[in-house]
């Protein structure tokens, strides 16, 4: 099966989510992260969707999940460059992730990022 | 099925250039001069002269008690034609209908005087039945002439709302959005995808949706803008609404609408001042 990958810059992991989410693969992705982050110390978490063209309520709760969960373990979460049709079925299906931090794309989240660790 | 129809056939075909000018000098009398005014003469005359012979053509083929068979399609592929065009040109629909209703008065003339002399009860069954056709036909090109109209409107309308939403980049970095006119579901779809769109294009941290051309606001339409908000949010660039006047201020508070922690100002110059500090950008001399 296969998996989205997560990668360490630092103390800093990238995900990019480059196929089709489904439902299991999103439920592997929580868990990975989650030990992850311990594992690492992680401080940041950066998640790149912007290879996801298609979100159903499942999806859009796993997001709000991860970065959730990450933000318990104390690591910053940031949701880069979401697609527009992605967006608008979000906010038309009432979930439009309050408390999750965004950003147009991967260098800005990572600005982002960086002056959260700052303060 | 030639024989019913033999003789107002005959008539028809051998009298086309009286039925031609007869029919003609009819349609002059009856349209106004400011509808004649919109086809020349030459073309008037041509599209008489083809409807005679596709009409003629079409009786002594398939008949005229069943006009959907399939000799009386090139009529109506001419009318049909012929009825876009009048309403392309401005013709009102009765006008529209006129052409085909106006054939009656020569044609039956024309009939009266091959049956001159003698009592023909027969001629009259065969004419009464040509007529029914072409009644028939005048209510097809009628019916044509109001698909036409209403392909208009929809065009227009549709054109309509892509016009009304321009999103324009005031600076490196910030879009704005100028509404002008009510928000509706469909518009605000619209104007949703097309700022978003934009964002993604232009990469644009900063939009703001200046809502000064928006006559009221209502809870759908408060609503409607939330939704922008919020999806702009997600997509990682910050939406701030200008130009809402003290009257959309007052119904916003009367309607119980909270815009939460939306950024609003009352005027674009303001959002644009604040969009560019929020990209570090400072005006000089203020």
């Amino acid at each position: 099966m296969d998996r989205v990958p997560i990668l360490r810059m630092g103390r800093t992991l990238l995900v990019t989510v480059q196929v089709d989410m489904h439902d299991q693969l999103a439920v592997r992705l929580l868990d990975d992260l989650t030990a992850m982050i311990t594992k690492t110390r992680a401080r940041g978490v950066l998640i790149d969707i912007s290879a996801l063209d298609m979100v159903d309520s499942f999806i859009g709760r796993m997001i709000a999940d991860v970065a959730a969960t990450s933000r318990i373990l104390d690591a910053q979460t940031v949701l880069v460059g979401m697609q527009p049709a992605v967006a608008i079925t979000l906010v038309e299906l009432g979930m439009a992730l309050p408390g999750v931090r965004t950003a147009l794309d991967v260098e800005r989240g990572m600005e982002l990022l960086d002056a959260a660790r700052d303060h | 099925m030639v024989t019913p129809m033999h003789r107002t056939l005959q008539i028809l075909q051998s009298s086309q250039v009286q039925l031609l000018a007869d029919w003609i000098k009819a349609l002059r009398a009856a349209t106004t001069s400011q509808s004649a005014a919109m086809i020349s003469d030459p073309e008037l005359q041509a599209q008489c002269q083809e409807f005679i012979s596709l009409l003629s053509a079409a009786a002594s083929a398939g008949g005229v008690d069943d006009l959907s068979a399939e000799a009386w399609r090139p009529v109506k592929e001419f009318l049909a034609g012929v009825s876009r065009s009048r309403s392309r040109q401005g013709f009102s629909p009765s006008e529209t209908a006129m052409f085909v209703m106006s054939f009656k008065e020569p044609l039956f003339a024309n009939l009266r005087r091959a049956a001159d002399g003698h009592d023909d009860a027969k001629l009259l069954v065969e004419s009464w039945e040509l007529l029914r056709a072409l009644d028939q036909l005048g209510l097809y090109t009628t019916e044509i002439h109001q698909q036409a109209r209403e392909e208009l409107i929809r065009r227009q309308s549709e054109e309509m709302l892509e016009l009304s939403t321009p999103v324009i980049q005031l600076w490196d970095g910030i879009l704005a959005m100028p509404l002008i006119g009510t928000l509706d579901s469909s518009r605000t779809q619209i104007v949703m995808e097309a700022l978003l769109q934009q964002i993604v294009a232009t990469r644009s941290p900063i939009a703001i949706l200046d809502i000064t051309g928006v006559p009221t606001v209502d809870t759908l339409t408060a609503q409607h803008l939330l939704k922008t908000v919020a999806a702009t949010r997600l997509m990682g660039a910050e939406c701030i609404i200008s130009g809402i006047r003290p009257q959309i201020a007052q119904t916003i508070v009367h309607l119980g609408v909270s815009l939460g922690d939306i950024v609003t100002k009352a005027s674009l110059a303001d959002a644009f001042r604040i969009a560019l500090k929020k990209l570090g950008h400072s005006i000089a001399g203020s």
